[in-house]
């Protein structure tokens, strides 16, 4: 439990996870059609894992538990023109879907604009609020 | 209480709505969290309970979504934004009751 959130705790807090998330994302899609000269060595996708934190109102705001790797298996290719292949003239190539990195960009775009949103909204509550009666 | 007489029934209106406000703001949020589940604040409920001087708590409301989704988060944003944007509306509402009794008590005191 912890004390009180107010509404700026929720909303920031939500905007710094959906930040992560973005950060991920923009990992992913940067290493996509990156290669490897082993299967352990290959990129994986990275996923954030979020989490709720509730206070004693239960208000809750959210938080990454942890950034998890993606349990995809780098796809292997022939390719023995590439310096990076093994003796068998394998590469490994990153274990990115970029549609659904796509996807998930575009996704955490709107979830971060709708908390700004939130946060506008209350600011301007709030200031009216302050300006009562005058 | 001496708020009462003054203010009626707009001074917990606006605490109602302010409070209403936190758990959109966190259904918000949670949008992409899995296993949350949405609440709201049942206002008709809970200005009753609050006028009698009881604890809002029995108000909360856990909201049944339209179309669950597989990973059992029942934030449904069309749902949500529409609540924030009314309860938003409501609360400049109650404002502006509160704003015109304070300037009308502004007035008589000044003698204007």
């Amino acid at each position: 439990m912890n004390g009180n959130f107010s509404v700026f705790d929720i909303s920031g807090r939500a905007m710094s996870a959906q930040l992560v998330r973005l950060n991920t994302t923009a990992s992913n899609l940067a290493n996509a059609g990156t290669v490897s000269g082993s299967e352990g060595g290959a990129y994986r996708s990275l996923k954030p894992v979020f989490r709720s934190v509730m206070d004693a109102h239960g208000r809750a705001t959210v938080q990454v538990d942890q950034v998890t790797t993606s349990k995809m298996a780098p796809s292997k290719r022939h390719d023995p023109a590439n310096p990076l292949a093994d003796a068998d003239g394998n590469v490994w190539e990153a274990a990115v879907d970029s549609a659904a990195e796509l996807v998930e960009m575009v996704e955490t775009a709107r979830q971060y604009q709708n908390n700004v949103q939130v946060l506008e909204t209350a600011k301007g509550l709030i200031n009216e609020t302050l300006r009562m009666g005058q | 209480m001496a708020t009462e007489k003054l203010f009626g029934m707009h001074a917990t209106a606006l605490q109602l709505r302010s409070q209403r406000m936190m758990m959109l703001a966190s259904n918000i949020a949670n949008a992409a969290t899995p296993g949350y589940k949405a609440r709201d604040l049942d206002f008709a409920k809970a200005l009753d309970l609050a006028q009698q001087g009881g604890s809002t708590e029995g108000a909360m409301r856990y909201r049944v979504p339209v179309q669950p989704s597989l990973d059992g988060n029942t934030v449904e944003m069309a749902t949500e934004q529409t609540a924030f944007a009314e309860n938003a509306l409501a609360y400049r509402s109650s404002l502006a009751f509160l704003s015109g009794r304070v300037n009308t008590l502004t007035r008589a005191i000044k003698g204007e």
